[in-house]
C-alpha cells in the first residue's frame, strides 16, 4: 500500500508537467487546427536554453523560466508567420503535421550539432534534497516543478477567462468565421496563440530539464506522450489535457512499481487504445460536426 | 482496351524491364546498393500513397510495420529456419499478410477516430513497436539486436537479389495501385478522401474499403522490412522502426504527387541518391538532420501537389493553349482522379 501511495504522489508530480506541455499543444489545436509536432523539439530546446543558462551565468534553472519563456515566445511567433501561416487549404491540417514534424527534425539537427548527443542535466544544489511527509518521500526539484506548473497552467486559465484577448481566443476556439464577423483578428489570434502554446511547452522544459536528463533525440519520447496525452484528454481541451496528463503520471508510475519500470510508458499507450474503443473523441472531446 | 490504358501499360513495361537491366548493366556494389534503397522507398512511398494517399487519413505509424516486417522475418530465422538463399524471400509474402492480419484490430480502432486523431494513434504505434521490440528481450534480443544469418550469394553480385526482391515488391506495388485506381474500391477510396459523410450516408461501405487499403498498405510495408533485414543481416529497435525511414517515404510521396500512380516513385528515385550523396558528405547524422528537414519544409511549403500534378497541369494548359490558339477562353479546373 505504501509503494502505491508513493507512486500515486510521484506520478501526479510528474503530471503536472506534462500537463503544461500538453495545455500548448492541444491550445493550438482547439484554434487552427494544427498538431505541433515540433512541440517535444520545443520543450528540448527550452531545456537546453535553461541549462545553458545555468550552467554558464549560473542562473537557477526555475528562475530561468522568466527569462526563457517570453525568448521562445518570440521564437514561436515566428514560427507561426513563417511556416505554419503559410498553409492553406483542404488539407491544411494534415500539411501542417509534416511541417511541424520537418521542425522538429531540424531543431533536433541543429542541437545535437551545437550540444552533441551526450544527456545533460541541470543540477542546481538542491537537485538531491528530499524531503519526508508521513513516510512519504517527495523531492523537492519534482515538488517545485509541480508548482511551477500548476502558476502557470492557472495563469494561462485567467488570461484565457478575465481578457480581452482570451475572450477572442475562446470565441476562435468555438466559431472561427463568426469571431471573424464580429470583429477578432483571427491571423493575430493564431498567431498569438501559437507564440503561447510554445512558450508553455518552454516554461515545462526548463522544469523538464531539472528532472529528467536529456538529449536532442529526448523528444520522440516526449512528443509521443503529449500527442497521446491530448488525443485521450480530447483534441483541444485544456482541462481534458491536464486531466489525462496527471492520469497518465499516475498509469506510468503504478505500472512502474507494480510490474516493471520497463513496461510503465508502453502501459499508458494501451490505455489510449482501449479507451479510444469506447470513446473515439477522448474524454472532453466534443464529436467531429460536419460542417 | 482503350488507347490510354495500352499506353499505360507499356510504360509499366518499359519501367519493368529498365529498372530489371539495371543491375545487370551496372555492376559496382555501390551503385546497386544505392538501387537496392531507391527501391525500398519508392515501394514504402508507394505503399503509403496507396493507403493515405487514396484516403486522405495520413498515417505516420508506417516504419512500424516495416520494423514488424523486419522482426518477424528475423525471429522466424531463428526459430524455425526458412532456408537461404533465394527461400526467405518466398516467405516474404506470408509475413507480410501475419503483420496485416496483427494490425487489423488497432486499424479498425484507430480508423474510428477523426483524421487528426487517426494521424495521431498511428504515430504513437510506431512507439508502441519500438517499445516492444526494447522489451520482448527473449523475442528480439532487446537493446542488443537481432542477427540474421548471413545470406549465401557470390559476393560480386551480393546485393542484385534484394534489388530484385526490392523490384518485386514495388512492380505489385504499383500493380495493385494501378488496378486499385480502375476499380470500384479506387472510387470508394476516392470518396471518402473527398466527403467520407457524404460517402458513408450514400450506403457506400466506407470502414471496408479503408481497411482493404490499410491491409494492403501494411502487407507490402512488412515485405519491404522483412528484405532490408535480410539485406542488412542486423536489425535492432532504433534502426528497424525509424520515424526517419517513414517520414522519407512520406516526404518523396508529398515530392512526387499524392493520390498519383508513379509519384511516390519519383520521388524516391529524385530523394534517395540526394539522400545518399548527403550522407556520405555530411555525416549521418547532425548535419544531415539539418538538411533533411530543410528539403522537407521547401517541398511542403513550395511544392505542396507534388512534382507529377504541377507537371500534366503544365501539360495541359500547354496543350490547351496550342488548340485554341488566339480563340476563345480556357478554362481550368476540371475534376480529376
Amino acid at each position: 500500500m505504501h509503494e502505491v501511495v508513493q507512486a500515486l504522489i510521484l506520478g501526479i508530480l510528474v503530471g503536472g508537467i506534462y500537463a503544461l506541455m500538453a495545455s500548448g499543444l492541444t491550445l493550438v489545436f482547439g484554434i487552427m487546427k494544427v498538431i505541433n509536432v515540433a512541440q517535444g523539439a520545443l520543450v528540448i530546446l527550452a531545456a537546453y536554453l535553461s541549462y545553458a543558462l545555468w550552467s554558464h551565468l549560473g542562473v537557477d534553472p526555475f528562475l530561468s523560466i522568466v527569462i526563457v519563456t517570453p525568448v521562445m515566445f518570440v521564437l514561436g511567433v515566428a514560427v507561426q508567420l513563417v511556416f505554419v501561416r503559410s498553409l492553406r487549404g483542404p488539407e491544411a491540417s494534415e500539411l501542417s503535421l509534416l511541417v511541424t514534424w520537418a521542425l522538429a527534425l531540424g531543431i533536433e539537427g541543429i542541437l545535437s550539432v551545437a550540444f552533441k548527443t551526450t544527456f545533460r542535466l541541470s543540477l542546481p544544489s538542491y537537485a538531491d534534497t528530499t524531503w519526508t511527509v508521513l513516510g512519504y518521500q517527495i523531492a523537492e526539484v519534482r515538488l517545485l516543478g509541480f508548482v511551477a506548473s500548476g502558476v502557470l497552467l492557472a495563469l494561462l486559465s485567467l488570461l484565457l477567462t478575465r481578457t480581452r484577448f482570451g475572450r477572442a481566443v475562446r470565441a476562435t476556439v468555438q466559431n472561427p468565421t463568426a469571431a471573424t464577423l464580429l470583429g477578432v483578428d483571427a491571423n493575430r489570434v493564431q498567431t498569438l496563440s501559437f507564440g503561447l502554446g510554445v512558450s508553455m511547452a518552454a516554461a515545462a522544459g526548463a522544469v523538464y530539464g531539472v528532472i529528467y536528463p536529456f538529449n536532442p533525440g529526448s523528444h520522440y519520447d516526449l512528443i509521443s506522450r503529449l500527442l497521446s496525452i491530448v488525443v485521450l484528454g480530447g483534441l483541444g481541451s485544456i482541462g481534458g489535457a491536464v486531466f489525462a496528463a496527471v492520469g497518465m503520471g499516475v498509469v506510468e508510475s503504478l505500472v512502474a512499481v507494480e510490474i516493471s519500470p520497463i513496461w510503465s510508458s508502453f502501459s499508458f499507450f494501451v490505455v489510449l487504445i482501449a479507451f479510444l474503443i469506447v470513446r473515439p473523441q477522448g474524454i472532453f472531446g466534443l464529436r467531429e460536426r460536419v460542417l | 482496351m482503350t488507347r490510354a490504358t495500352g499506353f499505360g501499360l507499356a510504360r509499366g513495361a518499359a519501367f519493368a524491364g529498365a529498372a530489371v537491366a539495371f543491375p545487370f548493366v551496372f555492376t559496382p556494389a555501390w551503385i546497386v546498393n544505392i538501387g537496392v534503397l531507391t527501391l525500398m522507398y519508392a515501394a514504402l512511398a508507394t505503399a503509403w500513397n496507396l493507403f493515405s494517399g487514396y484516403t486522405g487519413y495520413i498515417t505516420l505509424g508506417q516504419a512500424a510495420f516495416f520494423g514488424l516486417g523486419a522482426y518477424t522475418l528475423g525471429i522466424t530465422f531463428e526459430h524455425v529456419g526458412i532456408g537461404s538463399g533465394y527461400n526467405p524471400f518466398y516467405a516474404l509474402p506470408l509475413v507480410g499478410a501475419g503483420v496485416a492480419l496483427a494490425s487489423l484490430p488497432v486499424a479498425w480502432i484507430a480508423l474510428r477516430t477523426r483524421q487528426m486523431t487517426f494521424a495521431i494513434v498511428t504515430l504513437t504505434l510506431l512507439f508502441i513497436v519500438q517499445q516492444l521490440a526494447f522489451n520482448l528481450h527473449s523475442l528480439t534480443k532487446g537493446s542488443t539486436g537481432l542477427m540474421l544469418p548471413t545470406p549465401r550469394f557470390p559476393i560480386d553480385s551480393y546485393d542484385r537479389p534484394f534489388y530484385l526482391a526490392m523490384l518485386a515488391i514495388l512492380l505489385v506495388a504499383l500493380g495493385l495501385c494501378w488496378l486499385i485506381m480502375r476499380s470500384k474500391l479506387g472510387l470508394t477510396l476516392l470518396a471518402i478522401r473527398e466527403d467520407e459523410e457524404k460517402a458513408r450516408g450514400l450506403g457506400i461501405r466506407v470502414t471496408s474499403a479503408k481497411l482493404v487499403a490499410w491491409s494492403l498498405m501494411v502487407w507490402l510495408s512488412a515485405m519491404v522490412g522483412g528484405v532490408w533485414a535480410y539485406y542488412l543481416t542486423f536489425i535492432y529497435p532504433e534502426s528497424s522502426v525509424d520515424p526517419l525511414v517513414m517520414i522519407g517515404a512520406v516526404l518523396m510521396t508529398f515530392l512526387g504527387g499524392r493520390g498519383t500512380l508513379w509519384g511516390p516513385a519519383v520521388g524516391a528515385l529524385v530523394l534517395v541518391p540526394a539522400q545518399q550523396y548527403m550522407i556520405t558528405r555530411l555525416g549521418a547524422s547532425e548535419f544531415y538532420l539539418v538538411g533533411y528537414s530543410a528539403v522537407f519544409m521547401v517541398v511542403l511549403l513550395l511544392l505542396p501537389r507534388g512534382i507529377l500534378p504541377s507537371l500534366r497541369d503544365a501539360l495541359d494548359s500547354w496543350r490547351e493553349r496550342r488548340r485554341t490558339h488566339g480563340s476563345k477562353p480556357v478554362v481550368h479546373g476540371e475534376v480529376r482522379a
